[in-house]
C-alpha cells in the first residue's frame, strides 16, 4: 500500500468508527482529493463531514479549534506546510494554549495535516519544512512519519489524541510502498523507529530525509561502514532514549533534516542526545539539512539545496574515518526525485 | 422580573469591578485587568436572552460577559488573585477567564482571535443539529483584523447559529475609530460578508435584549443568516488598569459625561421600588464580600501545578 492510501485508509476507518471525526480543507472534496488522501471520502461519508474551505487559513484554523472545543475531532488539511504561517496565531496562541490557560477544563482534539513540497521548482514558498517552529511550542505534538505503516498508525493515534497534532507529510513520500495492516492500529507518540541496525554511526533522518539516509547506509555498507538508520518519526515528544542509546553504541551522530539546520530539529536532536548522555560519552556529530538560503527553482541549484545520499554518505564516512580521503560515490538522483513531475 | 434581573446583573458587575478598582492598588492582583465599567449593559442585555446551554466567547475585557453568562464569581476572583481555587487554578487571570460549565468558553488577549473559534463552535452545533447558539463579544478594534472577515465569511457561508456582538466604544487603547478605519460603518462590512447587521446607537438594554431575543430565536430555528449587532458604548476607565485617564489628552471627560448621565444601572434601578433595590444590593454585596474573602484566604497553587494541564 502507498503512503497516500495509508493516510486515506486511516482517515476512512476512523471516520467510520467515530462520527465526531470530520475532514475540512481546501479541495478535500475535489477530483484530486488532496493527492488522493481524501479521494472518495465525501461520497462515502457525506459532504457534511468532508468539506471544502474558503482560502482563510487563520479563520478556518480557528474554526477547527472551535469545533474541537465543542467536542468534534477535526482533521484540517493543507496542501503545503508554508500556508500554516498564515494560521500561526490560531495554532500557537490558541490551540496550543487553550487547555493550559483554561486550567485543564477544555480539550483541543485537532489534527493539522500539512505537506512539505519538493521538486519541479516548488521554489521559495512551496518547499519549507517548518516543523521546528511547532516543536518549539509546548502544547503541540509534532509528527513526521516517513513510512506508510507509520503514516496510518500515527494518523489514527493523532485523531484519537485529545491535543492539537501537527501531522507532517512529504510530497515525495506519497508514492512510497510498504506493508500496512488492514486493521486499525496506533503508533505511539514519542517513539523513533530503527530502520537499519549498525554499529559505526547513527544516521537520524526526518521525514523524506530518512529515505535518503537509507540509501546512504547501503553505500556506506559497501565501504565497510555499518550505519544505524533511525527514523525520528515523532519530533515532539522526541524519543531521546532511542536516539541516545544508538549514539552510546556508535559514538557518532549524523542528523539529516528536511529543513534548515539553524535552530532546527537537528539542533534539538544533537542537544537532546548530548544531555541524555550526560557528557560522559563523547561523540562526534554533524547536522545536515537545507542549504541556509531560500529554496531556488532552477533544477541544478535546487539539487544543491538538499542533502542527498551521496553527501550524506560522505559526511558519515568523514565522521567514521576523519583521516581518510573523502568517499567517492557516483551521484545518481534518487528515483522519486528524478521521476517527480509537475505541474504540481 | 426583567427589571430585577437586569438590575441584579448590572449592579453585580459594576460592584465587582469597583471592588477591583478599590483593591488593585494593594497589589494582590498581579495581572492586567480591563474593566467594563460603563459597558456592562451590552453583556447583560445579550446574555439575559440566552439559555444556560448556549455558549459565549469573548475578549480580555472579560468580566461583564463572564458574570452575565453565569460564570462562577468566587472562581473568578480567586483566579484574579492567582489562587489554586480560581476557575483555571491561577493559569488564566483576568485575560483568559473561562468557565465552560456555564458556557463561558474563553477569552484571548490577542485581539479578535476568539472570533473564529466561536464560529467553529457554532459549526459543531449545526453539524449536531442542536438548537443552541453561540455569541461572540469583541471590540471595534477587532473588526480591523483579517480574521474577523474570514470568520464572518465562513459563518455566513455555512449559515451558522452565531450572533456577533461588536462593543463599539470607539477606541482601541487610545486610538479613535476615525484614525483607524476609512469607512467606519461596521454593519455595512458585515452585510457585505453576507450577515444581517444592525446598530444600537444608544445603550438601551431593553432594546438590545428584545433584539437579541428575536435574533436568537431565529438562529435556533435555522431561519436566518448569522447576525451582527453593533452596540455603541463607552469605556469609563482607562484601557487597562483601575484608573481614569481623561487627563491623558486622547479623550475628554466631557465625552464620557454624556454616557455617565445615561448610566443604564441608574435607569434600570429607578424602575424598581427602593425595597426591591435594597434587597438585591444587599445580597450582591454579601456575595461579593464572600467571594473576595474566599479568594484572599485561598492558597496559591503548589509548585507542581506548573506542569499540569499542558496536554490532555
Ligand atoms: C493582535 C493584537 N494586536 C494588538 C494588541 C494590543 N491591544 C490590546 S487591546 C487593544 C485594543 C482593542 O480594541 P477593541 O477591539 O476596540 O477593544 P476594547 O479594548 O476597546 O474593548 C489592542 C490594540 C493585541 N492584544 N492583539
Ligand atoms: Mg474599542
Amino acid at each position: 500500500m502507498t503512503y497516500v492510501q495509508a493516510v486515506r485508509e486511516a482517515t476512512a476507518q476512523e471516520m467510520a468508527r467515530d462520527d465526531r471525526v470530520f475532514v475540512m480543507g481546501q479541495g478535500v472534496d475535489d477530483f484530486k482529493g488532496m493527492y488522493g488522501t481524501t479521494a472518495g471520502l465525501a461520497e462515502q461519508f457525506g459532504r457534511e463531514r468532508v468539506f471544502d474551505l474558503p482560502l482563510s487559513e487563520e479563520g478556518t484554523t480557528g474554526v477547527a479549534v472551535g469545533a474541537a472545543l465543542a467536542g468534534l475531532r477535526p482533521i484540517h488539511t493543507h496542501i503545503r506546510m508554508d500556508f500554516l504561517l498564515l494560521a500561526m496565531n490560531q495554532i500557537v496562541n490558541i490551540a496550543a494554549k487553550s487547555r493550559y490557560m483554561f486550567g485543564g477544563r477544555v480539550r483541543v482534539p485537532l489534527v493539522i495535516r500539512a505537506v512539505i513540497g519538493r521538486g519541479w521548482g516548488q521554489g521559495a514558498q512551496h518547499s519549507q519544512g517548518l516543523h521546528s517552529m511547532f516543536m518549539h511550542v509546548p502544547g503541540l505534538r509534532v509528527v513526521a512519519p516517513a513510512t506508510p505503516y507509520d503514516a496510518k498508525g500515527l494518523l489514527i493515534q493523532s485523531i484519537r489524541d485529545d491535543n492539537p497534532v501537527i501531522f507532517i507529510e512529504h510530497r515525495l513520500l506519497y508514492g512510497r510502498q510498504s506493508h500496512v495492516p488492514e486493521e486499525l492500529y496506533t503508533v505511539p507518540f514519542g517513539r523513533a523507529r530503527i530502520l537499519a541496525a549498525g554499529d559505526d554511526v547513527t544516521l537520524v533522518g526526518i521525514s523524506h530525509a530518512v529515505v535518503e539516509c537509507l540509501r546512504a547506509q547501503r553505500t556506506l555498507s559497501q565501504h565497510g561502514i555499518s550505519a544505524e538508520v533511525i527514523d525520528a518519526v515523532s519530533l515532539s515528544p522526541l524519543d531521546t532514549e532511542t536516539l541516545a542509546a544508538s549514539v552510546r553504541k556508535t559514538g557518532r551522530l549524523l542528523v539529516v533534516d528536511t529543513a534548515w539546520t539553524f535552530c532546527g530539529a537537528s539542533a534539538e536532536i544533537v542537544a537532546a542526545v548530548a544531555e541524555a548522555l550526560g557528557g560522559g560519552v563523547p561523540f562526534a556529530f554533524q547536522r545536515m539539512g537545507f542549504a541556509p538560503v531560500v529554496c531556488p527553482t532552477s533544477k541544478p541549484l535546487e539539487k544543491l539545496f538538499y542533502p542527498n545520499p551521496q553527501t550524506i554518505a560522505r559526511a558519515a564516512h568523514r565522521l567514521v574515518r576523519p583521516k581518510a580521503p573523502d568517499l567517492q560515490v557516483d551521484s545518481a538522483e534518487s528515483p522519486e526525485i528524478a521521476e517527480f513531475k509537475g505541474p504540481f | 422580573m426583567l427589571d430585577r434581573n437586569f438590575y441584579r446583573q448590572l449592579y453585580r458587575i459594576r460592584r465587582v469591578e469597583e471592588e477591583l478598582v478599590r483593591l488593585y492598588p494593594t497589589d494582590q492582583i498581579t495581572s492586567p485587568i480591563h474593566l467594563s465599567i460603563g459597558q456592562e449593559a451590552v453583556s447583560v442585555g445579550v446574555c439575559e436572552a440566552l439559555r444556560p446551554s448556549d455558549v459565549v466567547f469573548g475578549t480580555y475585557r472579560s468580566h461583564a460577559y463572564y458574570l452575565a453568562k453565569g460564570g462562577d464569581l468566587r472562581g473568578m476572583i480567586a483566579e484574579l488573585y492567582g489562587k489554586a481555587t480560581g476557575v483555571a487554578q491561577g493559569k488564566a487571570g483576568s485575560m483568559h477567564l473561562a468557565d465552560p460549565d456555564h458556557g463561558v468558553m474563553g477569552a484571548s488577549a490577542v485581539v479578535a482571535s476568539t472570533i473564529p473559534q466561536a464560529v467553529g463552535y457554532a459549526l459543531a452545533m449545526k453539524m449536531r443539529r442542536e438548537d443552541r447558539v453561540v455569541v461572540v463579544f469583541f471590540g471595534d478594534g477587532a473588526t480591523e483584523e483579517g480574521v474577523f472577515y474570514e470568520s464572518l465569511n465562513f459563518a455566513a457561508l455555512r449559515s451558522l447559529p452565531i450572533l456577533f456582538i461588536c462593543e463599539n466604544n470607539s477606541y482601541a487603547i487610545h486610538s479613535p475609530l476615525s484614525s483607524r478605519q476609512a469607512s467606519p460603518d461596521i454593519c455595512r462590512k458585515a452585510e457585505a460578508m453576507g450577515l444581517l447587521a444592525e446598530r444600537l446607537e444608544t445603550l438601551d438594554i431593553y432594546e438590545l435584549y428584545a433584539r437579541t431575543c428575536r435574533r436568537v430565536t431565529e438562529l435556533r430555528a435555522g431561519r436566518t443568516a448569522p447576525v451582527l449587532i453593533e452596540c455603541l458604548c463607552y469605556r469609563w476607565k482607562e484601557h487597562v488598569g483601575p484608573g481614569e485617564d481623561f487627563a491623558a489628552g486622547y479623550r475628554s471627560a466631557g465625552e464620557c459625561r454624556a454616557w455617565q448621565q445615561a448610566d443604564v444601572l441608574v435607569t434600570v434601578g429607578s424602575r424598581l421600588n427602593a425595597a426591591v433595590r435594597q434587597e438585591i444590593e444587599q445580597s450582591v454585596e454579601e456575595e461579593i464580600r464572600e467571594a473576595f474573602a474566599f479568594a484572599q484566604c485561598s492558597p496559591f497553587p503548589a509548585g507542581n501545578e506548573l506542569y499540569t494541564d499542558l496536554y490532555a
